[in-house]
Protein backbone atom coordinates (compact mmCIF):
# COMPACT_ATOMS: atom_id res chain seq x y z
CA UNK A 1 0.00 0.00 0.00
CA UNK A 2 2.02 2.65 -1.53
CA UNK A 3 0.32 5.78 0.26
CA UNK A 4 0.41 4.68 3.86
CA UNK A 5 3.43 6.42 4.71
CA UNK A 6 2.57 9.49 3.36
CA UNK A 7 -1.00 8.81 5.50
CA UNK A 8 0.49 8.47 8.41
CA UNK A 9 2.98 11.33 7.88
CA UNK A 10 0.11 13.47 7.63
CA UNK A 11 -2.17 12.49 10.84
CA UNK A 12 1.26 12.83 12.73
CA UNK A 13 1.09 16.48 11.56
CA UNK A 14 -2.58 16.93 11.98
CA UNK A 15 -2.35 15.49 15.33
CA UNK A 16 0.85 17.82 16.68
CA UNK A 17 -1.65 20.85 15.10
CA UNK A 18 -4.54 20.49 17.29
CA UNK A 19 -4.05 20.97 20.62
CA UNK A 20 -1.12 24.41 19.79
CA UNK A 21 -4.82 25.91 17.72
CA UNK A 22 -6.79 24.91 20.90
CA UNK A 23 -4.71 26.84 23.29
CA UNK A 24 -5.18 30.20 21.66
CA UNK A 25 -8.46 32.20 22.16
CA UNK A 26 -11.75 30.92 23.45
CA UNK A 27 -11.64 27.23 23.46
CA UNK A 28 -14.76 26.95 21.15
CA UNK A 29 -13.16 29.56 18.89
CA UNK A 30 -9.53 27.47 18.54
CA UNK A 31 -11.32 24.35 17.99
CA UNK A 32 -13.73 26.30 14.81
CA UNK A 33 -10.50 27.32 13.67
CA UNK A 34 -8.49 24.14 13.79
CA UNK A 35 -11.55 22.71 11.76
CA UNK A 36 -11.18 24.84 9.32
CA UNK A 37 -7.59 24.68 9.00
CA UNK A 38 -7.87 21.23 8.69
CA UNK A 39 -11.14 20.78 5.86
CA UNK A 40 -8.85 22.29 3.92
CA UNK A 41 -6.70 19.04 3.86
CA UNK A 42 -8.73 15.92 4.99
CA UNK A 43 -6.08 13.01 5.61
CA UNK A 44 -9.46 10.91 4.81
CA UNK A 45 -8.20 11.97 1.36
CA UNK A 46 -5.58 8.95 1.76
CA UNK A 47 -8.29 6.20 2.79
CA UNK A 48 -10.54 7.76 -0.25
CA UNK A 49 -7.28 6.82 -2.85
CA UNK A 50 -6.34 3.54 -1.24
CA UNK A 51 -10.16 2.67 -1.44
CA UNK A 52 -10.85 3.19 -5.34
CA UNK A 53 -7.73 0.94 -5.83
CA UNK A 54 -9.17 -2.05 -3.66
CA UNK A 55 -12.57 -1.11 -5.53
CA UNK A 56 -10.85 -1.86 -8.90
CA UNK A 57 -8.59 -4.74 -7.63
CA UNK A 58 -9.52 -8.46 -8.23
CA UNK A 59 -9.27 -10.10 -4.45
CA UNK A 60 -10.92 -13.06 -2.86
CA UNK A 61 -11.36 -16.48 -3.44
CA UNK A 62 -13.27 -15.64 -6.52
CA UNK A 63 -10.85 -13.63 -7.77
CA UNK A 64 -13.53 -10.37 -8.77
CA UNK A 65 -13.27 -6.93 -7.99
CA UNK A 66 -16.06 -5.05 -6.60
CA UNK A 67 -16.82 -3.20 -9.87
CA UNK A 68 -20.23 -4.98 -10.22
CA UNK A 69 -21.33 -4.32 -6.89
CA UNK A 70 -24.93 -2.74 -7.09
CA UNK A 71 -25.14 -0.03 -4.24
CA UNK A 72 -28.81 0.51 -5.40
CA UNK A 73 -27.86 2.78 -8.28
CA UNK A 74 -26.95 -0.44 -10.62
CA UNK A 75 -23.88 -2.49 -11.08
CA UNK A 76 -21.07 -0.58 -10.94
CA UNK A 77 -22.57 3.03 -9.97
CA UNK A 78 -20.90 4.67 -7.10
CA UNK A 79 -21.61 8.50 -7.96
CA UNK A 80 -24.42 9.54 -5.45
CA UNK A 81 -24.84 6.07 -4.26
CA UNK A 82 -24.28 6.76 -0.16
CA UNK A 83 -26.42 9.53 -0.42
CA UNK A 84 -28.79 7.80 -0.82
CA UNK A 85 -28.25 5.17 1.55
CA UNK A 86 -29.35 3.12 3.41
CA UNK A 87 -32.27 1.95 0.93
CA UNK A 88 -33.99 -1.67 0.31
CA UNK A 89 -32.57 -4.04 -2.14
CA UNK A 90 -34.75 -6.57 -3.31
CA UNK A 91 -31.99 -9.50 -3.90
CA UNK A 92 -31.10 -9.86 -0.18
CA UNK A 93 -35.04 -8.51 0.71
CA UNK A 94 -33.19 -6.49 3.55
CA UNK A 95 -32.64 -2.60 4.17
CA UNK A 96 -28.93 -2.09 3.96
CA UNK A 97 -26.60 0.57 4.99
CA UNK A 98 -23.48 0.79 2.55
CA UNK A 99 -21.30 -1.30 5.15
CA UNK A 100 -23.92 -4.16 4.88
CA UNK A 101 -24.33 -4.03 1.56
CA UNK A 102 -20.23 -3.96 1.05
CA UNK A 103 -20.31 -7.40 2.79
CA UNK A 104 -23.53 -8.93 0.69
CA UNK A 105 -21.13 -7.46 -2.27
CA UNK A 106 -17.85 -8.75 -1.20
CA UNK A 107 -19.63 -12.61 -0.64
CA UNK A 108 -21.18 -13.11 -3.63
CA UNK A 109 -18.71 -11.24 -6.02
CA UNK A 110 -15.45 -12.15 -4.48
CA UNK A 111 -16.26 -15.07 -1.89
CA UNK A 112 -15.03 -12.62 1.28
CA UNK A 113 -16.39 -14.12 4.30
CA UNK A 114 -18.79 -11.48 6.33
CA UNK A 115 -17.16 -13.00 9.23
CA UNK A 116 -13.78 -10.80 8.28
CA UNK A 117 -16.29 -7.68 9.07
CA UNK A 118 -18.41 -8.98 12.05
CA UNK A 119 -15.88 -10.40 13.74
CA UNK A 120 -12.85 -8.40 12.65
CA UNK A 121 -11.22 -5.69 14.29
CA UNK A 122 -11.23 -2.17 13.65
CA UNK A 123 -8.75 -0.99 10.83
CA UNK A 124 -6.92 -4.38 10.74
CA UNK A 125 -6.87 -6.88 8.01
CA UNK A 126 -10.21 -7.11 5.65
CA UNK A 127 -11.90 -4.29 8.00
CA UNK A 128 -8.86 -2.01 6.76
CA UNK A 129 -9.72 -2.34 3.41
CA UNK A 130 -13.62 -1.84 4.41
CA UNK A 131 -12.81 1.43 5.82
CA UNK A 132 -11.06 2.33 2.59
CA UNK A 133 -13.63 1.33 0.47
CA UNK A 134 -16.17 3.08 2.23
CA UNK A 135 -14.18 6.53 2.24
CA UNK A 136 -13.96 6.03 -1.41
CA UNK A 137 -17.74 5.84 -2.04
CA UNK A 138 -18.73 8.04 0.65
CA UNK A 139 -16.38 10.60 -1.25
CA UNK A 140 -18.51 9.91 -4.27
CA UNK A 141 -21.90 11.71 -2.95
CA UNK A 142 -19.67 14.79 -1.59
CA UNK A 143 -21.92 18.02 -1.75
CA UNK A 144 -24.77 15.85 -3.42
CA UNK A 145 -28.20 16.13 -1.32
CA UNK A 146 -28.66 13.16 1.30
CA UNK A 147 -32.24 11.49 -0.46
CA UNK A 148 -32.87 8.13 1.12
CA UNK A 149 -36.17 6.58 -0.73
CA UNK A 150 -38.88 6.08 2.13
CA UNK A 151 -41.49 4.81 0.06
CA UNK A 152 -41.37 1.19 0.68
CA UNK A 153 -42.87 -0.06 3.33
CA UNK A 154 -39.68 -1.89 4.45
CA UNK A 155 -38.21 1.78 4.57
CA UNK A 156 -40.38 2.47 6.59
CA UNK A 157 -40.76 0.18 9.23
CA UNK A 158 -36.57 0.07 9.78
CA UNK A 159 -37.39 4.16 10.41
CA UNK A 160 -39.57 3.04 13.23
CA UNK A 161 -37.89 0.44 14.27
CA UNK A 162 -34.83 2.76 14.21
CA UNK A 163 -37.00 5.56 16.23
CA UNK A 164 -37.63 3.28 19.43
CA UNK A 165 -33.90 2.18 18.95
CA UNK A 166 -33.03 5.88 19.53
CA UNK A 167 -35.07 6.24 22.32
CA UNK A 168 -34.41 2.90 23.95
CA UNK A 169 -32.85 3.68 27.56
CA UNK A 170 -30.74 0.10 29.40
CA UNK A 171 -27.50 -0.56 31.16
CA UNK A 172 -25.83 0.92 34.49
CA UNK A 173 -26.16 4.51 33.27
CA UNK A 174 -29.74 4.30 31.83
CA UNK A 175 -28.58 5.94 28.73
CA UNK A 176 -29.97 5.61 25.39
CA UNK A 177 -29.07 7.78 22.61
CA UNK A 178 -31.60 10.23 23.16
CA UNK A 179 -30.05 11.34 25.98
CA UNK A 180 -26.89 13.08 24.05
CA UNK A 181 -28.65 13.80 20.97
CA UNK A 182 -32.26 15.10 22.33
CA UNK A 183 -31.73 18.27 22.55
CA UNK A 184 -30.37 21.47 20.89
CA UNK A 185 -27.31 22.90 21.85
CA UNK A 186 -25.92 20.35 24.67
CA UNK A 187 -22.33 19.33 24.83
CA UNK A 188 -20.04 16.37 26.62
CA UNK A 189 -16.84 18.20 27.54
CA UNK A 190 -16.49 20.70 25.05
CA UNK A 191 -18.14 18.38 22.13
CA UNK A 192 -20.91 19.77 20.44
CA UNK A 193 -23.62 17.18 20.05
CA UNK A 194 -25.91 17.39 17.47
CA UNK A 195 -29.59 17.07 18.13
CA UNK A 196 -30.23 13.84 15.89
CA UNK A 197 -33.97 13.78 16.56
CA UNK A 198 -34.67 17.17 14.42
CA UNK A 199 -33.42 17.65 10.53
CA UNK A 200 -30.17 20.52 11.30
CA UNK A 201 -28.92 18.14 13.70
CA UNK A 202 -29.47 15.32 11.94
CA UNK A 203 -28.33 16.92 8.73
CA UNK A 204 -25.08 18.02 10.63
CA UNK A 205 -24.25 14.64 12.44
CA UNK A 206 -25.54 11.95 9.64
CA UNK A 207 -24.17 14.32 6.68
CA UNK A 208 -20.24 14.73 8.27
CA UNK A 209 -19.49 10.93 9.07
CA UNK A 210 -17.45 9.08 8.27
CA UNK A 211 -14.74 10.64 9.06
CA UNK A 212 -11.02 11.24 9.90
CA UNK A 213 -10.72 11.63 13.38
CA UNK A 214 -7.60 14.04 14.23
CA UNK A 215 -7.81 13.14 17.83
CA UNK A 216 -6.42 9.43 16.90
CA UNK A 217 -5.55 9.46 13.61
CA UNK A 218 -7.81 6.71 12.16
CA UNK A 219 -10.94 6.85 9.58
CA UNK A 220 -14.05 5.74 11.29
CA UNK A 221 -17.09 4.28 9.19
CA UNK A 222 -20.84 5.05 10.54
CA UNK A 223 -20.81 1.80 11.95
CA UNK A 224 -17.63 2.50 14.15
CA UNK A 225 -19.73 5.21 15.27
CA UNK A 226 -22.30 3.57 16.04
CA UNK A 227 -20.01 1.15 17.80
CA UNK A 228 -18.53 3.73 20.05
CA UNK A 229 -21.57 5.73 20.75
CA UNK A 230 -22.73 2.35 22.14
CA UNK A 231 -20.03 1.05 23.75
CA UNK A 232 -20.06 4.65 25.87
CA UNK A 233 -23.96 4.38 26.59
CA UNK A 234 -22.73 1.23 28.47
CA UNK A 235 -24.40 -1.61 26.22
CA UNK A 236 -23.43 -4.45 25.25
CA UNK A 237 -21.74 -4.35 21.63
CA UNK A 238 -23.89 -4.50 18.81
CA UNK A 239 -23.11 -6.78 15.84
CA UNK A 240 -21.44 -5.03 12.96
CA UNK A 241 -23.96 -4.48 10.31
CA UNK A 242 -26.64 -5.49 12.57
CA UNK A 243 -30.38 -4.43 11.58
CA UNK A 244 -30.21 -2.17 14.66
CA UNK A 245 -27.36 -0.32 13.02
CA UNK A 246 -29.37 -0.05 10.01
CA UNK A 247 -32.74 1.06 11.70
CA UNK A 248 -30.83 3.97 13.65
CA UNK A 249 -28.95 4.75 10.40
CA UNK A 250 -32.71 5.12 8.81
CA UNK A 251 -33.78 7.03 10.72
CA UNK A 252 -31.15 9.82 11.13
CA UNK A 253 -31.09 9.66 7.01
CA UNK A 254 -34.62 10.51 7.05
CA UNK A 255 -34.34 12.91 9.49
CA UNK A 256 -31.51 14.60 7.99
CA UNK A 257 -33.26 14.35 4.30
CA UNK A 258 -32.42 16.84 2.20
CA UNK A 259 -29.22 17.80 3.90
CA UNK A 260 -25.50 17.98 2.23
CA UNK A 261 -23.26 15.36 2.10
CA UNK A 262 -20.06 16.27 3.85
CA UNK A 263 -17.96 12.52 4.08
CA UNK A 264 -15.68 11.64 4.32
CA UNK A 265 -15.91 14.49 7.11
CA UNK A 266 -13.32 15.93 9.60
CA UNK A 267 -13.40 15.38 13.67
CA UNK A 268 -11.78 15.72 16.56
CA UNK B 1 -31.98 -2.60 43.60
CA UNK B 2 -34.83 -2.79 40.66
CA UNK B 3 -36.29 -5.30 38.88
CA UNK B 4 -35.93 -6.65 35.37
CA UNK B 5 -39.20 -6.06 32.82
CA UNK B 6 -37.11 -9.03 30.64
CA UNK B 7 -36.94 -9.09 26.85
CA UNK B 8 -38.83 -12.20 25.83
CA UNK B 9 -38.86 -12.37 21.73
CA UNK B 10 -39.91 -15.77 21.72
CA UNK B 11 -42.57 -15.52 24.36
CA UNK B 12 -44.32 -13.04 22.26
CA UNK B 13 -45.30 -15.18 19.27
CA UNK B 14 -48.73 -15.96 19.80
CA UNK B 15 -50.88 -12.76 20.37
CA UNK B 16 -50.14 -10.27 17.77
CA UNK B 17 -53.61 -8.83 17.87
CA UNK B 18 -52.45 -4.86 17.04
CA UNK B 19 -49.89 -3.20 15.09
CA UNK B 20 -48.43 -1.61 18.09
CA UNK B 21 -48.11 -5.55 19.60
CA UNK B 22 -46.53 -6.40 16.35
CA UNK B 23 -43.97 -3.61 16.16
CA UNK B 24 -43.17 -4.34 19.69
CA UNK B 25 -42.63 -8.13 19.36
CA UNK B 26 -40.14 -7.21 16.25
CA UNK B 27 -38.44 -4.27 17.83
CA UNK B 28 -37.36 -6.75 20.80
CA UNK B 29 -36.27 -9.63 18.38
CA UNK B 30 -34.52 -6.61 15.92
CA UNK B 31 -32.45 -6.10 19.75
CA UNK B 32 -31.73 -9.32 20.94
CA UNK B 33 -30.63 -10.00 17.58
CA UNK B 34 -28.52 -7.10 17.60
CA UNK B 35 -26.39 -6.95 20.31
CA UNK B 36 -23.65 -9.35 21.77
CA UNK B 37 -21.74 -9.75 25.33
CA UNK B 38 -18.37 -8.02 25.12
CA UNK B 39 -15.80 -7.99 27.86
CA UNK B 40 -17.27 -6.77 31.08
CA UNK B 41 -20.75 -5.24 29.26
CA UNK B 42 -22.62 -8.57 29.27
CA UNK B 43 -25.99 -8.54 26.91
CA UNK B 44 -28.50 -9.07 29.64
CA UNK B 45 -27.39 -4.97 29.75
CA UNK B 46 -30.41 -5.08 27.36
CA UNK B 47 -32.95 -6.07 29.46
CA UNK B 48 -34.66 -2.91 30.97
CA UNK B 49 -35.81 -1.69 34.03
CA UNK B 50 -39.18 -0.85 34.47
CA UNK B 51 -38.65 2.61 35.07
CA UNK B 52 -36.06 2.40 32.12
CA UNK B 53 -38.60 0.92 29.98
CA UNK B 54 -41.50 3.80 30.94
CA UNK B 55 -38.86 6.84 30.02
CA UNK B 56 -37.77 4.97 26.88
CA UNK B 57 -40.13 7.27 24.32
CA UNK B 58 -40.31 10.85 22.87
CA UNK B 59 -43.12 11.46 24.87
CA UNK B 60 -42.96 12.07 28.65
CA UNK B 61 -45.19 9.64 30.55
CA UNK B 62 -47.77 10.85 32.86
CA UNK B 63 -47.67 12.63 35.98
CA UNK B 64 -48.75 10.32 38.13
CA UNK B 65 -46.87 7.36 36.73
CA UNK B 66 -43.43 9.80 37.22
CA UNK B 67 -44.54 9.80 40.70
CA UNK B 68 -45.13 6.37 41.08
CA UNK B 69 -41.55 5.53 40.24
CA UNK B 70 -40.30 8.37 41.77
CA UNK B 71 -41.94 6.93 44.88
CA UNK B 72 -40.39 3.42 44.03
CA UNK B 73 -36.73 4.99 43.42
CA UNK B 74 -36.97 7.06 46.33
CA UNK B 75 -36.60 3.41 48.91
CA UNK B 76 -33.39 2.38 46.91
CA UNK B 77 -31.72 5.44 48.63
CA UNK B 78 -29.49 4.32 50.99
CA UNK B 79 -28.20 6.82 53.88
CA UNK B 80 -24.17 6.95 54.84
CA UNK B 81 -23.82 3.78 57.36
CA UNK B 82 -21.98 5.86 59.93
CA UNK B 83 -23.97 9.26 59.36
CA UNK B 84 -21.37 10.80 57.72
CA UNK B 85 -22.26 12.92 54.30
CA UNK B 86 -18.62 14.57 53.16
CA UNK B 87 -15.74 13.09 52.49
CA UNK B 88 -12.18 14.78 50.63
CA UNK B 89 -12.67 17.39 48.58
CA UNK B 90 -9.43 16.73 46.26
CA UNK B 91 -10.65 13.00 45.41
CA UNK B 92 -13.56 13.97 45.01
CA UNK B 93 -12.54 16.55 42.72
CA UNK B 94 -11.00 13.07 40.41
CA UNK B 95 -13.89 11.25 40.74
CA UNK B 96 -15.68 14.14 39.08
CA UNK B 97 -13.28 14.84 36.17
CA UNK B 98 -13.18 10.51 35.59
CA UNK B 99 -15.45 9.19 32.91
CA UNK B 100 -13.75 5.72 33.10
CA UNK B 101 -16.02 2.42 33.82
CA UNK B 102 -18.20 0.12 32.77
CA UNK B 103 -17.40 0.07 29.07
CA UNK B 104 -16.65 -3.13 27.26
CA UNK B 105 -13.23 -1.69 27.07
CA UNK B 106 -12.73 -1.22 30.87
CA UNK B 107 -12.13 -3.85 33.34
CA UNK B 108 -13.62 -5.31 35.93
CA UNK B 109 -11.27 -3.47 38.66
CA UNK B 110 -11.54 -0.25 36.81
CA UNK B 111 -12.68 2.22 39.47
CA UNK B 112 -15.05 4.02 38.35
CA UNK B 113 -15.44 7.88 37.66
CA UNK B 114 -18.90 9.86 38.27
CA UNK B 115 -18.05 11.55 34.86
CA UNK B 116 -19.65 14.71 36.49
CA UNK B 117 -17.53 16.86 34.06
CA UNK B 118 -19.01 15.20 30.99
CA UNK B 119 -22.79 17.01 31.64
CA UNK B 120 -21.90 20.03 34.42
CA UNK B 121 -20.42 22.57 35.26
CA UNK B 122 -18.74 22.65 38.74
CA UNK B 123 -15.37 24.49 39.57
CA UNK B 124 -14.70 27.92 38.72
CA UNK B 125 -10.75 26.63 37.00
CA UNK B 126 -12.27 23.37 34.72
CA UNK B 127 -13.44 25.11 31.43
CA UNK B 128 -14.05 21.53 29.63
CA UNK B 129 -17.71 20.60 30.90
CA UNK B 130 -20.48 19.55 29.46
CA UNK B 131 -24.10 21.29 29.38
CA UNK B 132 -26.75 18.20 29.31
CA UNK B 133 -26.78 18.94 33.35
CA UNK B 134 -27.45 22.33 34.97
CA UNK B 135 -24.51 23.93 35.97
CA UNK B 136 -23.18 23.34 39.77
CA UNK B 137 -20.58 26.11 40.12
CA UNK B 138 -20.38 27.41 43.60
CA UNK B 139 -23.30 24.56 44.81
CA UNK B 140 -22.52 24.78 48.71
CA UNK B 141 -21.58 28.53 48.52
CA UNK B 142 -25.48 28.77 46.69
CA UNK B 143 -27.05 26.40 48.28
CA UNK B 144 -25.65 26.39 52.07
CA UNK B 145 -24.94 23.31 54.14
CA UNK B 146 -28.93 22.74 55.90
CA UNK B 147 -29.31 19.16 56.22
CA UNK B 148 -32.20 19.01 54.04
CA UNK B 149 -29.31 20.09 51.24
CA UNK B 150 -27.29 17.92 52.39
CA UNK B 151 -30.03 15.64 52.37
CA UNK B 152 -31.53 16.23 48.90
CA UNK B 153 -27.79 16.04 47.02
CA UNK B 154 -27.02 12.64 48.73
CA UNK B 155 -29.40 11.18 47.78
CA UNK B 156 -29.74 12.87 44.20
CA UNK B 157 -26.43 11.34 43.80
CA UNK B 158 -27.83 7.77 44.45
CA UNK B 159 -30.62 8.30 42.50
CA UNK B 160 -31.35 11.11 40.39
CA UNK B 161 -34.63 9.18 39.74
CA UNK B 162 -35.96 9.88 43.11
CA UNK B 163 -36.52 13.50 42.19
CA UNK B 164 -36.88 13.39 38.63
CA UNK B 165 -38.13 9.44 36.82
CA UNK B 166 -36.83 10.26 33.65
CA UNK B 167 -33.71 11.98 34.37
CA UNK B 168 -30.52 11.69 32.22
CA UNK B 169 -28.45 11.31 35.12
CA UNK B 170 -27.28 8.13 36.33
CA UNK B 171 -28.23 6.20 39.56
CA UNK B 172 -24.58 6.50 40.61
CA UNK B 173 -25.57 4.81 44.18
CA UNK B 174 -28.27 2.64 43.21
CA UNK B 175 -26.31 1.31 40.30
CA UNK B 176 -23.13 0.69 42.19
CA UNK B 177 -21.28 3.05 39.96
CA UNK B 178 -19.55 4.79 42.33
CA UNK B 179 -19.41 3.18 46.21
CA UNK B 180 -20.45 4.94 49.37
CA UNK B 181 -16.58 6.50 49.88
CA UNK B 182 -17.06 7.65 46.27
CA UNK B 183 -20.26 9.95 46.90
CA UNK B 184 -19.10 11.10 50.53
CA UNK B 185 -15.85 12.45 48.40
CA UNK B 186 -18.16 14.20 45.81
CA UNK B 187 -20.35 15.57 48.50
CA UNK B 188 -17.28 17.30 49.92
CA UNK B 189 -16.60 18.78 46.22
CA UNK B 190 -19.64 19.74 45.98
CA UNK B 191 -20.09 21.69 49.81
CA UNK B 192 -16.48 22.32 51.24
CA UNK B 193 -15.61 26.02 51.29
CA UNK B 194 -12.22 25.47 50.26
CA UNK B 195 -13.45 23.11 46.70
CA UNK B 196 -12.33 24.82 43.60
CA UNK B 197 -16.56 24.74 43.16
CA UNK B 198 -17.22 27.52 46.08
CA UNK B 199 -13.63 29.06 46.59
CA UNK B 200 -12.58 31.42 42.77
Amino acid sequence: MKTRPMMLALAVAAAIAAPAAMAEGSTADGIAQYRAMLAEGNPAELWELAGEDIWKEKAGPKQASLEQCDLGKGPGVVKGASAALPRYFKDTDRVQDLESRLMTCMQTLQGISPDNFVKGKWGKGEMEKMEQIVAYVVGQSRDMKINVDMSSPQMKKMYALGKKAFFYRAGPMDFACSTCHGEDGKRIRLQDLPNLTKHEGAAAGWGSWPAYRVSNGQFWTMQHRLNDCYRQQRFPEPIYGSDVTIALSVYMAKTANGGTVMTPGIKR
Amino acid sequence: MNKYLMIAPLALGIHLATAADDMTAEFKQMMDGSFESSGIADKHRLYQLDFQAVCSSDRMPSAERLKAIEAEQMKTIRWPSDGKYTGDWKSGEKIAISGRGLTWSDKADTTNGGGCYNCHQLSHTEISYGTIGPSLLNYGKLRGNSEEMVKYTWGKIWNAKAYSACSNMPRNGDAEILTEAQIKDVMAYLFDPESPVNKP
